[in-house]
């Protein structure tokens, strides 16, 4: 039995690397254009089918529905909206739900999360040891069954509005949120606004310059007691001048809820506290690897210049940490926001709940409104990262990298 | 859990553009061997799985009567259970061949859906369940109360229309499937859960302690509940509603589960063009001769299916009212099966 010659081995696979690994030849060129041409031709497929299949059944395709009336009502809005609006509408009053509980789910995760890393590196055993089991719990169960938590076992085991807990007769807390006294603008407002900001935009300056004197020259000026000054004393010369900027509407029990005031929904808050807690376990982990990324020498350094412990932290190894801690920091806060989709399980009506599911149960335009939600939230997450890339770029313009 | 529900509309939405048009429903389901049916939940008395996985229910019955029809095999369905807001889509997809979900017939819905509504397997109307501690008595008296409603359904617009036509205000809570709903009303987030009356009894069911709550007696829509099929194949949709036709003429003629094989052997014209010993009207429809026959053979006549989902010998206890017989003095009527 002869032994057949060995077949010399196929070139086809290096070649095709070679071709789409983007080195120049012919072959490589004709690769990519059949590429193309397949990328075009299901993409037509895609759409000659959706077409067909929308005709067959007979819906209409397009954007003409946006202009009909909603006719649901929402339970949150931050612009008024009522049933007899258009889904236009029902669209930014979900999109402004959605952006509300985002930033302010950001705003304490990331609050959370710093003080979390700190308490984790301190040298004190205890808090080391409750911000390491925060972590651990946190960061280990589904964020839905956080989210349903917070709902259903806390805050539906509040009183009812009847027996709600109430802080000087004017908040009330109950199993339907948290009701406050609601600001009401008086003629003293406006005069009010500017004298607090005229006094803000003075203490900065007067830190600033104050700054500037202790790099160049060397003195010490003491700034806080004229700042304070400002900010305190600005606004008040308003009210003596102009009179209350503002008089509160003490929401008082009407029937079955509260009339007046303005109210946090247990919605709104079971959502923003179980995103905040959640990505802030993630958050301070991201941190903590950014602190330690810092050379020890660093920390030692600061503290042989005489600094404490804070101030080290806050001047020196933060500032180099926050290049570590940027680009996952920016996932975190991407994932925050698509996160909060998950509104959809607590009746909370952010976009998804509202526009994704309402409107596209009235009106079946799903390829529309999937389309258009897919749209809103890729542009929220680039807006996102590119406002994290600027702030990266800065840092690192600052610390001459 | 509710991400998922977002891929599932999305893969439907993607699957509305790649499903080849096909006008052939009855071929493909006999292919399949199998006919799907979009179904609820867990609806109490309409369709809700026991604790063994079967489905049950008037709603179930319609499926079960069409794969009758179909396979004489009234098992050969694959249930799929969906939520107020996905039903459309899952429909409008081919995910499903009919969707036999107590869902309300309105003109847009049978219009810009892409989808016909086939006849109505329930009258029903909109209405209010409310915890007896609250002492209320009408509708009327609810103004400023919280509402518990599920998303996506007419429900959800009756209520903005009644409350705003009777210059009251409340505030809406929507969620995404009955169960969560209904836990928020039980946890006390709610004042009020509105749905449709013949739901409300089936809750009212699931809740802690059903004697403390109260249906008030406004009803304040029409909501006739029927299946939907597609748009597109006028075949399929004409099998549909025939099979509930067949289920309600059976009544007329006095077709039952335990004399259909007798009343085969009938002189009666009108029982044997409806057994199939005389004509080929089943065939017509794309059947066979006996489609009746294995229908009441399979889930009875309309009124014994009424009777053992949600009537007297279901724990709903409801009573026939608007779904008795036209001839009884309901609006229950079957056109002529000849």
């Amino acid at each position: 039995m002869a032994i057949e010659p060995r077949k010399p081995p196929s070139q086809l696979l290096p070649r095709l690397q070679r071709a789409l690994g983007g080195r120049a030849g012919w072959s490589g060129f004709v690769l990519q254009l059949l590429f193309v041409a397949a990328l075009a031709w299901i993409s037509y497929e895609i759409v000659a089918n959706a077409r067909a299949n929308l005709q067959a059944q007979r819906i209409t395709a397009g954007f003409g529905f946006l202009a009909n009336n909603a006719g649901f009502d929402v339970s949150q809005s931050l612009i008024p909206y009522s049933g007899s609006d258009p889904y236009t509408r029902v669209f930014v009053v979900g999109l402004l739900n959605t952006l509300l509980v985002s930033v302010i789910g950001i705003f304490f995760a990331t609050l959370i999360g710093f003080l979390v890393a700190l308490g984790r590196l301190s040298p004190n055993w205890l808090l080391a040891r409750i911000s390491g089991g925060y972590v651990e719990l946190i960061r280990n169960l589904p964020l839905l069954f956080q989210i349903l938590f917070w709902y259903l076992a806390v805050l539906a085991a509040l009183p009812n509005p009847r027996q709600s807990i109430s802080v000087f007769d004017s908040f009330f807390l109950s199993n339907r949120g948290l009701v406050i006294p609601k600001p009401i603008g008086q003629a003293g407002f406006e005069p009010f606004v500017v004298a607090v900001l005229v006094a803000i935009v003075a203490a900065i300056a007067l830190w600033r310059y104050a700054r500037r004197q202790l790099f160049q020259s060397g003195t010490v000026i003491k700034v806080w007691p004229y700042a304070l000054g400002m900010v305190i004393g600005l606004p008040l010369l308003s009210v003596l001048i102009f009179g209350v900027p503002v008089t509160f509407e003490v929401p008082v029990l009407r029937g079955f809820n509260f009339a007046g005031g303005s109210r946090l929904i247990p919605e709104f808050v079971a959502l923003t506290l179980a995103l905040s807690t959640y990505t802030a376990a993630f958050i301070a982990e991201i941190v903590r690897a950014g602190i330690l990324s810092v050379h020890k020498g660093q920390m030692e350094a600061g503290s042989s210049l005489g600094l404490q412990r804070g101030s080290v932290l806050r001047l020196i190894v933060i500032p180099q940490a926050m290049r570590v801690i940027l680009p996952p920091l920016t996932n975190q806060y991407l994932n925050l926001t698509k996160n909060s989709s998950l509104a959809v399980a607590i009746g909370y009506p952010d976009l998804v709940s509202v526009f994704a599911g309402t409107t596209l149960s009235q009106t079946g335009q799903a390829i529309e409104i999937i389309g258009i939600t897919m749209g809103v939230y890729l542009l929220i997450s680039l807006v996102t990262s590119a406002i994290m890339s600027f702030y990266g770029w800065r840092i690192s313009r600052s610390m001459g990298g | 859990m509710k991400r998922i529900s977002l891929v599932v509309t999305l893969a439907l939405a993607v699957g509305l553009s790649a499903q080849a048009a096909s006008a052939q429903t009855l071929k493909t389901i006999k292919d399949r061997g199998m006919l799907s049916c979009g179904v609820s939940q867990g609806l109490p008395g309409f369709s809700t799985p026991d604790d063994k996985g079967n489905w049950t229910g008037l709603d179930v019955d319609i499926c079960r009567a069409i794969a009758a029809a179909i396979f004489n095999d009234a098992t050969k369905i694959k249930f799929v259970p969906l939520s107020a807001k996905d039903r459309f889509t899952a429909l409008q997809s081919g995910e499903i061949d009919v969707l036999s979900r107590n869902t309300t017939w309105t003109l847009s819905r049978d219009t810009s859906l892409g989808a016909n509504f086939t006849g109505v397997t329930y009258y029903d109307g909109q209405g209010f369940l409310v915890k007896k501690s609250l002492k209320v008595n009408s509708a009327l008296e609810l103004n400023s109360a919280s509402v518990c409603v599920q998303t996506g359904t007419t429900t959800e617009q009756n209520l903005a229309d009644y409350f705003k036509g009777n210059n009251m205000k409340y505030e809406v809570i929507a969620f995404a499937t009955a169960d969560e709903t209904v836990k928020a009303y039980e946890s006390g987030r709610c004042d009020v859960f509105t749905s449709d009356v013949s739901q409300l009894y089936a809750e009212r069911l699931k809740v802690a302690n059903p004697a403390e709550h109260v249906v008030l007696p406004e009803v304040i829509s029409k909501e006739p509940l029927g299946p939907m099929v597609r748009h597109g194949d006028d075949q399929w949709f004409d099998i549909v509603k025939w099979t509930l036709y067949a289920m309600v003429g059976a009544e007329e003629l006095g077709l039952t589960q335990k004399n259909v094989d007798e009343m085969a052997k009938s002189d009666k014209p009108e029982v044997k063009r409806a057994v199939g010993t005389d004509g080929n009207l089943g065939e017509q429809l794309g059947l066979t001769k006996d489609w009746m026959v294995r229908i009441v053979k399979a889930v009875g006549n309309y009124g014994e299916s009424f009777e053992r989902n949600v009537g007297s010998g279901s724990k709903l206890g409801i009573a026939r009212g608007l779904n008795q017989l036209w001839s009884k003095g309901g609006i229950q009527y079957a056109p002529p099966i000849r």
